[in-house]
């Protein structure tokens, strides 16, 4: 058991999070941040799928590491992500038909998204499926922690809800006699870029590893 | 001066480094260098430096906006009376002072965050306090209609101070015009406060409108099909729009400014100029609606265009820095202003959006420039060898 949780396996777990973030520091997997973050639900769901197909992926791939031919292990990769996707989407489908059909053919996108393939190429054809699994596990949340503050923001400011419900008080809006209103441009995906920037401001100056020195 | 001077000299020892005042270094810096011109050498080389310093060119900027600040103070009032139909019984300095009260807390708001942020950054940074904000912060209230909610205006200008600017490296560095950033964050994130018949004069709350009043800009108008411009009004100012950008003839003045002293380059506005007009000619030769068959040089003298070409467009951080770039650069940006107002339904005007645009090509623009020049010496050295 302490070898299961040794401490080079929980790096491979906790270094995602931060110094080798998968969309902050390797700047992957940008699309599907910008475009299912306008909300938080959504973006939710989405990072719950991505955990699920990216853990799941990287074990198989993990076992079939020795028998898959080298020349071919692309469109082996991909056979086992798409297979996954699809469960992912039926499974989306039938318990939360909402949220599914807002992230519409962005779920189906998953397949494409860097963060998978790259895993599997970098890791999973070269380890063990249990580091492997930490692995998947590991890179899926740091790309779930991002979307996830992503939405929040984009939620908040941009629509005035969390998770649907209304936080910023009615009675605040110019409508309502206040003085507040929402602002669009949250809404908008150029905003969800400027939020992943800003993300990525906090994490180098509280991170001063991650800073390039200047040439 | 000789007092202030001692003064001054008398207060350096506790800003420099070791001094108990030291963690204000770069504010003491920033008022010292705008009281006296700095008398610090380069240590490095051979410099060649002038007297015109960056705080010196950003006054000139300022002293050029001048008229326009002071003509849009007029107008506001001018409106707000027209509309309410109390135009005939108020004086000239009512008209004014009435204006000058509502833009003044706008420009205090302006001021206040864009400077407050520039200080902390300066600070936190360790580095002088930059002087690109001056002029900043004198354009965002001339591009924004009088309505606008000052909290707003707060936003749009810390969001065009960080992002806009500071992120790239501060004054200097960055990309876009930041008074443009500003007004776009507010354009998109705040539609309805910056654009529309409703919001370029103030009515103020429980007047009522004279019959007839509308509010709608003369652009807002002619993209409507509604083109019989009143030439004369729209040339001086007296219309709607933002409280800056109204008076074309103010904006000759400081056009005249800017070119008489160097700063502003006179290439930039010629070309714009030049390619609104020819955009204007063509779409006048295919009219097939009225707004197309509106003369070019009409377009000139409504909506942001002189404000942009003049202020906006020749920004020295922004615009292209090549002699043949800038010529590229104001003529496709002219282009692009009148086909973004006439051609595209969505955004009645073009002039904002045509700027941010060709300020991201800037770059690309000299890039090819330089390139071209190295390639035409090349060829000469070549052959002479």
């Amino acid at each position: 058991m302490a070898e299961l949780f040794s401490k080079k396996n929980l790096k491979l777990l906790s270094n995602p999070l931060n110094s080798s973030n998968p969309i902050t520091v390797q700047v992957l997997g940008i699309c599907s941040a910008l475009a299912v973050t306008a909300q938080l639900k959504p973006a939710v769901v989405m990072s719950l799928s991505v955990v699920a197909v990216l853990a799941l992926a990287n074990v198989i791939i993990s076992l079939l590491r020795n028998t898959i031919p080298n020349r071919i292990r692309i469109i082996v990769q991909l056979v086992v992500i798409a297979a996954l996707v699809i469960l992912v989407d039926q499974v989306l489908r039938a318990f939360v038909y909402d949220a599914s059909k807002q992230l519409s053919v962005f779920v189906g996108l998953i397949i494409t998204n860097c963060i998978i393939m790259g895993r599997l190429e970098a890791f999973a054809l070269g380890n063990k499926p249990w580091p492997s699994f930490l692995d998947g596990l590991g890179n899926a949340a740091g790309y779930a922690w991002v979307l996830i503050v992503v939405g929040f923001f984009r939620e908040l400011f941009g629509s005035g809800t969390l998770w649907g419900y209304q936080i910023i008080p009615d009675s605040w809006y110019i409508a309502n006699g206040g003085f507040y209103e929402n602002n669009g441009m949250m809404i908008l995906p150029p905003m969800a870029l400027v939020t992943v920037g800003v993300i990525i401001w906090v994490q180098r100056s509280k991170n001063p590893e991650l800073v390039e020195e200047n040439k | 001066m000789k007092a202030l001077r001692n003064l001054i000299d008398n207060m350096k020892p506790s800003f420099e480094k070791g001094g108990k005042l030291h963690m204000f270094h770069s504010v003491f810096e920033g008022f010292e260098t705008f009281l006296f011109n700095p008398d610090t050498t380069s240590k490095s080389g051979t410099h060649i430096h002038d007297h015109i310093d960056l705080k010196r060119t950003m006054s000139i900027v300022i002293m050029a906006l001048i008229p326009a600040t002071l003509f849009g103070m007029y107008n506001v009032g001018y409106q707000h009376f027209g509309a309410i139909g109390e135009l005939a019984g108020q004086g000239f300095f009512d008209i004014f002072l009435f204006g000058f009260l509502k833009v003044l807390p706008i420009i205090i708001v302006s001021y206040g965050v864009g400077l407050g942020i520039e200080f902390a950054f300066a600070q936190m940074r360790g580095h002088e306090i930059q002087e690109g904000f001056l002029v900043s912060g004198i354009l965002i209230p001339l591009v924004m209609p009088v309505d606008v909610p000052l909290w707003m205006v707060a936003v749009a200008t810390a969001f065009a101070v960080i992002i806009g600017k500071e992120v790239f490296g501060g004054t200097g560095m960055n990309i876009w015009n930041p008074a443009l950033i500003a007004r776009a964050f507010l354009f998109f994130a705040y539609p309805s406060y910056m654009s529309g018949d409703s919001v370029w004069v103030n009515i103020g709350e429980g007047q009522k409108v004279v019959d007839g009043f509308s509010g709608a800009t003369p652009m807002a108008l002619a993209a409507a099909g509604k083109t019989d411009i009143d030439v004369w009004n729209a040339f001086i100012g007296l219309i709607p729009g933002s409280i800056g950008e109204t008076s074309t003839l103010a904006i000759l003045i400081g056009a005249v400014v800017l070119i008489a002293t160097g700063i502003g380059s006179w290439k930039i506005m010629v070309s714009t100029v030049a390619g609104a007009m020819v955009t204007g000619l063509l779409l006048n030769a295919f009219a097939v609606n009225a707004y197309m068959a509106l003369p070019a040089w009409e377009h000139l003298i409504i909506g942001g265009f002189a404000f942009g070409a003049v202020f906006m467009a020749t920004d020295p951080v922004t615009a292209s820095q090549t002699s043949r770039g800038k010529w590229i650069y104001g003529f496709l940006l002219g282009v692009l202003a009148i086909i973004i107002r006439v051609v595209n339904p969505a955004y009645p005007e073009g002039m904002m959006l045509a700027i941010l645009l060709m300020n991201t090509f800037a770059p690309l623009i000299d890039h090819y420039v330089v390139q071209g020049n190295i390639k035409k010496r090349l060829k000469r050295a070549s052959v002479n060898a």
